[in-house]
């Protein structure tokens, strides 16, 4: 009798779970795309990653970026802590790019120049400029806000959700629109297209390989084509790790001054 | 040294350019050079943990008038910098230094720029001991509570940035608390700032009552007392919701030797105590600063001494933001008040110019970015209305690889008199270019 009573009890638990996902088998373009911000942005509590950048110009010559970046999250989708060590090339060797990004007001900026131990605030800038001079922008690194689009699922693939994006102020962005391939599995976004204002496809963001990573499926290898400048940037992610219990206090000013351990090795 | 000739240095940096040179050239014709310097930093951090980086540069600028105190060359050396680091597991070493030839005073130079361990004894406490650059305030390219010794020759002839610095031998120890983080810093032996004396750069000197260089290099009494001549400079900071509060305190001796001993007409670093705080935050899609100080020039508090400096308040306004896409303009107020003005004006020596109890100061700054990121172009202008002088810092800077950099810029000066701050140095104004590899 008892034993009936709790498997009773067990299926209706259960069915309190599945119902809301079952429910609804196609999600909405909203809540795809705030799973797909989670999924790409906010993996585990913190991260880390050694990055490769190569910038390739229109004339075929190269140049490279490597730097550490270490991720805190305050809470998922909401704010967040990067702290961004520089390797190389040489002149930037030991430069820390500091960054609190905030939801709901201006992000906070530092950099730090070891030379001149100098902890400079930085405006922060228009988040569609170039990071460090390759064709990532400041929010292919951090994030574009969803709130700061309308969305609209154009079609359901084998494999993934075909979104179009428009901006809700499209003065403030070089787009019109553009569109993601977000698998259905994983949520990861794979691909973006972006259109210019004349309507032509110019900027191409894609992961060129994903590893799943202690159960977070990551994009070790990711790139970036300016169709119109016919430039692009490749970068590749090693020792990806999640969850290492990153101190908040990485991402003030005493470890601008002092890297932690964790970027330096 | 003596017998280093500037020949032989100068051919020895060309050589140590020659081996840097092959690594760009083979790298195009798949040939593997034996030596590298890649080669020889992973083999060091290899076998000895240590990490190995730095430069070869090359400057070189002339004035663009005469000057008839001075050279025509402003600027002409050759100089490598060593930036060695061991990571000690439980600390950090490392060491700096540099090594060329100055063909302007015809001297080797052999700085060493940092050489200090750090590491933290404590879960909530930082040490740094031994040669180091210091830097705290707000100001950009303005300083009240940074007290720490600058290179005014440097920053005036066209070196890098990087040599407006000068190091401090010092300790320094930081406290991070909930409440708000303490730095204090210890100078056993007082560390004076490069100021202009004369030999390289042509300035107003109030005993002759005209301006002067190479046949007046005014020479400094120096304070090299060991721990009599100390230093201590304190910093109380928080960072509060993004806005960054901190007070500061300083005593120790004026950084430039703002005091003249008539016995031996040598200049003097008199007593210094200060006393300050600044604010910085983000402010209407920018960055806002305000920094304020009280300078108690502690041999002169009646103001009456002719020969040292009075008391000052000091006091900046500063505000940063992006203009357009990749154009930065940041702006600053800067305003100095000389306290007892009465008396200091009545002890004036007859015939000394007279400064203004208030002095202004407007800066503007302009940095654009271009050709991805690698041409910068930028503007540094200093103007003040009640001086009436003005020295303006225009630079091009391009990264030609991510090795190989070119420079060129100019310190321009001019002003209505010979002895304001900048007006003083205008028979200086100069243009510079240089190249640096880096690795």
């Amino acid at each position: 009798m008892h034993d009936q009573l709790r498997a009773a009890a067990l299926i209706f638990v259960a069915c309190l779970f599945i119902a809301p996902f079952s429910a609804s088998a196609q999600p909405t373009a909203d809540e795809i795309v705030a799973k797909a911000n989670l999924a790409a942005y906010y993996a585990g509590n913190d991260g880390r990653a050694s990055v490769t950048m190569t910038i390739t110009d229109e004339q075929g010559r190269s140049r490279s970026r490597e730097f550490v970046i270490l991720r805190r999250d305050q809470s998922d989708g909401g704010d967040q802590a990067f702290y961004v060590y520089f390797k190389k090339p040489s002149d930037v060797r030991k430069m820390v790019f500091l960054v609190h990004k905030h939801i709901d007001k201006d992000d906070d900026r530092w950099l730090y120049l070891p030379a001149l131990d100098l902890v400079k605030r930085i405006a922060a800038s228009d988040k569609r400029t170039s990071f460090v001079g390759s064709n990532f922008f400041y929010e292919d690194v951090s994030g574009r806000s969803p709130d700061d689009d309308s969305h609209e699922l154009l079609e359901t693939t084998a494999k993934d959700y075909v979104l179009k994006h428009t901006p809700k102020d499209p003065a403030s962005v070089e787009f019109s629109s553009y569109s993601t391939w977000i698998d259905q599995a994983t949520f990861m976004p794979t691909k973006a297209e972006y259109l210019d204002k004349e309507g032509r496809k110019y900027r191409v963001v894609e992961a060129l390989e994903i590893k799943e990573i202690q159960g977070h499926p990551t994009v070790v290898k990711s790139r970036v084509q300016d169709l119109a400048a016919g430039s692009e940037t490749v970068s590749v992610f090693e020792d990806v790790s999640y969850d290492l219990g990153l101190k908040e206090e990485i991402f003030t000013e005493r470890y601008l001054r002092r890297a932690p351990s964790e970027v330096r090795k | 040294m003596s017998s280093y000739s500037p020949n032989q240095s100068i051919g020895l940096l060309l050589v140590l350019l020659c081996c840097v040179l092959p690594q760009t050239i083979t790298a195009a014709e798949n040939g593997e050079p034996d030596f590298t310097i890649a080669k020889l930093q992973n083999s060091l951090l290899d076998h000895y943990n240590l990490e190995l980086a730095g430069f070869i540069e090359a400057r070189t600028g002339f004035r663009l008038q005469n000057d008839p105190y001075e050279k025509d060359a402003s600027l002409a050396e050759a100089r490598l910098q060593l930036d060695l680091a061991r990571d000690l597991g439980w600390g950090l070493a490392k060491v700096k230094a540099d090594l060329g030839h100055d063909l302007v005073t015809d001297e080797m130079i052999a700085e060493l720029r940092e050489m200090n361990l750090s590491f933290s004894p404590l879960d909530n406490a930082d040490v740094k001991v031994g040669r180091q650059v210091l830097t705290w305030g707000t100001g950009d390219l303005l300083f009240i509570n940074d007290l720490f010794p600058k290179d005014w020759e440097s920053f005036f002839s066209g070196r890098d940035d990087e040599y407006l610095k000068a190091p401090s031998d010092a300790v320094k120890t930081s406290f991070f608390f909930e409440a708000a983080n303490l730095d204090l810093v210890y100078v056993p032996e007082f560390n004076n700032s490069n100021y202009i004396d004369g030999s390289r750069i042509s300035y107003w000197n109030n005993v002759l009552g005209r301006t002067a260089g190479r046949d007046y290099v005014f020479a400094d009494e120096e304070r090299n007392r060991v721990f009599s001549d100390c230093e201590l400079a304190a910093r109380l900071y928080k960072n509060i919701d993004g806005m960054e509060a901190a007070l500061y305190g300083y005593y120790g001796f004026w950084k430039t030797p703002e005091g003249l001993d008539p016995g031996s007409m040598r200049l003097i670093y008199p007593r210094l105590a200060a006393y300050g705080a600044s604010l910085r935050g983000t402010l209407l899609g920018g960055i806002g600063n305000l920094e304020a100080g009280y300078y108690d020039s502690l041999d002169d508090q009646g103001g009456d001494n002719a020969l040292i400096r009075n008391s000052e308040f000091r006091f900046l306004a500063g505000y940063e933001r992006e203009l357009a896409d990749n154009l930065t303009g940041g702006f600053q107020y800067y305003l100095e008040v000389i306290t007892n003005y009465d008396e200091y004006r009545a002890a004036l020596t007859p015939g000394t110019p007279q400064a203004d109890e208030y002095r202004h100061l407007l800066t503007m700054r302009l940095t654009k970015l271009m050709l991805n990121q690698n041409l910068r172009l930028s503007l540094f202008a200093y103007y003040s209305p009640s001086d009436k002088d003005t020295y303006l810092r225009p630079k091009a800077h391009y990264k030609v690889s991510d090795h190989w950099a070119i420079e060129a810029g100019g310190n321009l000066f001019a002003g209505s008199d010979d002895h304001t701050f900048f007006g003083q140095f205008d028979r200086n104004t100069n243009i510079y270019a240089g190249a640096r590899y880096n690795f």
